[in-house]
């Protein structure tokens, strides 16, 4: 049982990886859609981030001089990696709400609803 | 200069796609011929590279000058420089083509943004396939993705509802992969290609292994559009504007079709334990898909829609190609992915022309073409003939080494599929050209062709006639060094 509750960052991750999925494929408004799916980003960007952390970690930063003396245990410090890889992640994750808000705009501008059923209706009628 | 060829195939579209918008601003026709020279100097240094991999061997690039497993690696072989080279020529024919036709679908005020984001379409395609860094690649793949979406919504009302649901299918596609990717990363440390194989040599097989590897696959299967994961792409390509769909059809999901290969047979082994199951998983499912899309593409009454189904299908049979495994097999995928971007590039133009011809793309609509309009009727019939698989063209040789590859693997349910599911493909093309040839004619044609639209289905015809009489050189001079290169054949 320790064994499992040890890792909790990662069933949270799990969790948060499900919760997203389950919202995306069964809300029928679009705006809760775009929300499961930021959880969603979400949930990996949070997975990425436990891969590099450490207990009692450091900030990857040495002192510019004197390097030469110092002796670095590499688990005196968090891995930066996985973390500047999210910072690009993040971006991407902005862009994509950014261009799934525009297409919701264009959506309610043409069809006056954000409902998934409604506009398949509609779109079937016309 | 050339040194520096694998980075300016990505640079050149990139920095073009916000010349192009700026100079959107100017001029209202600049863009478009911005965006001919930006795919026209591509297509050039991606020609140049190739025959660079072909004397040299395969070609080494560290951005920023940085040693690889630290820095970015871009890494062209044989098999993503001919990639590199065919998209970026193909992407040249479509844009070639279509100028006034986007100057009739689309707004004035949307001319430079279309056109800045074909230009960033194929900085991601062409980025895919000459980055040797599996987080560069995510990132590349999403550029690709985010300008599709801005594409596809560009179209007819009802386009912005298919381009959210392409956005939400892709997202979880890409964050598939980028998961995949962690598992990777956890096992291995390392982001570079070339590292990854080196140290996946020594790795006992894990759950966590296996886990990365069937998350990466499911990623790039919903961007391939594999069986079951393919449900946004007809809705998307048919309301895209026609040009858009002439663009994207016959790029991207080829472009992620290779990225497949480059996972399953370069990085890891088909020798790795649960690949095997794998495989069989993969061809079963493009079995059903070959079958189910094949019977879809039949009833459809929009040309479009059915040509989409026809795409989903051409896939599968890459799939099938992929599941075989073995020598034919995969020298069958990548003769039928180089050949499918030019038969569905030569298709996708012809719907294109004919749209902007007649402003009218049901099936029917079709009747009495062949004597009109000899040119679109030309692509019709190549395009279609090479689908099937007729002899002289390209299509024929595809089909044929896929086919071997089934018989040499024994796997007899995949050789059945590949058959029926030609065989009612052809029932869909001969109905289209008896439909074009054959009946009587009621068309009024009341415009000419745009002289464009000629020369790029004429050259989509030559060079499908092209690649069946060199099918041979391509398979002995490009595609057989890449396999024996991966060892174990």
């Amino acid at each position: 049982m320790y064994e499992v509750l040890r890792h909790y960052n990662y069933w949270l991750y799990v969790l948060l990886l499900a919760l997203g999925l389950y919202g995306m494929m069964s809300k029928a408004n679009l705006m809760k859609k775009l929300i499961a799916m930021g959880i969603f980003q979400w949930a990996i960007i949070y997975y990425f981030i436990s891969i590099g952390a450490k207990k009692g970690g450091n900030i990857p930063i040495f002192p510019e001089h004197g390097i030469e003396n110092l002796t670095i245990r590499a688990q005196d410090y968090v891995n930066p990696l996985p973390h500047v890889l999210m910072l690009t992640a993040i971006v991407v994750g902005v862009a994509t709400t950014g261009i799934a808000l525009a297409l919701l705009i264009k959506i309610w501008q043409n069809w006056n609803t954000l409902e998934e059923d409604e506009i398949l209706q509609r779109m079937r009628n016309e | 200069m050339n040194e520096q060829l694998p980075a300016l195939v990505v640079v050149i579209p990139l920095l073009f796609s916000f010349l192009i918008y700026l100079m959107g601003f100017i001029g209202r026709r600049m863009p478009y011929f911005l965006l001919l020279i930006s795919s026209a100097l591509t297509s050039l240094s991606s020609w140049k590279l190739l025959i660079r991999v072909i004397k040299e061997g395969p070609i080494s690039y560290h951005i920023g000058g940085w040693e690889p497993p630290w820095g970015i690696e871009y890494r062209v072989d044989h098999l993503n420089g001919v990639l590199a080279f065919v998209v970026s020529l193909v992407a040249f024919l479509v844009i070639l083509s279509f100028r006034e036709r986007v100057e009739k679908e689309v707004e004035v005020s949307r001319w430079s943004q279309l056109y800045a984001l074909f230009s960033l379409q194929l900085c991601g395609l062409l980025g895919i396939t000459v980055t040797g860094d599996v987080f560069n690649l995510y990132v590349l793949l999403e550029i690709a993705s985010f300008s599709a979406y801005a594409m596809v919504a560009i179209g007819k009302k009802g386009g912005e509802f298919s381009a959210f649901r392409y956005l939400i299918f892709g997202t979880i596609g890409a964050c598939c992969y980028l998961l995949g990717v962690g598992h990777l990363y956890i096992l291995t440390g390392s982001l570079n290609m070339v590292d990854i194989v080196n140290l996946l040599k020594n790795l006992p097989d894990s759950s966590a292994l296996r886990v990365g590897l069937c998350l990466l696959v499911i990623g790039i299967g919903v961007k391939m559009a594999l069986f079951p994961l393919h449900t946004w792409l007809p809705d998307a390509y048919s309301q895209a504007p026609s040009t858009v769909s002439a663009f994207l059809a016959p790029l991207a999901t080829k472009v992620a079709g290779y990225v497949l290969l480059r996972i399953l047979f370069w990085m890891f082994k088909p020798t790795f334990p649960s690949e095997k199951v794998l495989l069989e998983i993969l061809g079963w499912l493009a079995l059903i898909g070959a079958f189910f899309f094949s019977f879809m593409a039949i009833v459809q009454r929009e040309l479009r829609r059915a040509f989409c189904y026809l795409l989903l299908s051409e896939i599968s049979l890459l799939g099938m190609g992929v599941s075989s495994g073995n020598l034919d097999g995969l020298r069958g995928a990548i003769l039928h992915l180089i050949n499918d971007v030019f038969m569905m590039g030569c298709l996708f133009t012809s719907i294109c022309a004919f749209i902007h011809l007649f402003e009218n793309e049901g099936l029917k609509d079709l009747e009495g073409l062949g004597l009109k309009n000899p040119w679109v009727s030309l692509g019709f019939l190549i395009g279609g003939l090479s689908v099937i698989g007729i002899p002289p063209f390209g299509g024929f040789f595809s089909k044929w080494y896929l086919i071997l590859g089934t018989i040499e693997g024994k796997k007899w349910h995949l050789l059945v599929g590949l058959l029926v599911s030609s065989l009612i493909n052809a029932v869909l093309i001969f109905k289209i050209l008896e439909r074009i040839y054959l009946k009587g004619t009621h068309l009024e044609l009341s415009k000419r062709l745009p002289f464009c639209f000629s020369v790029s289905l004429l050259s989509f015809s030559i060079s499908l006639l092209l690649l069946g009489g060199l099918a041979s050189t391509i398979v002995k001079k490009v595609i057989d060094p890449w396999i024996f290169s991966l060892g174990g054949f």
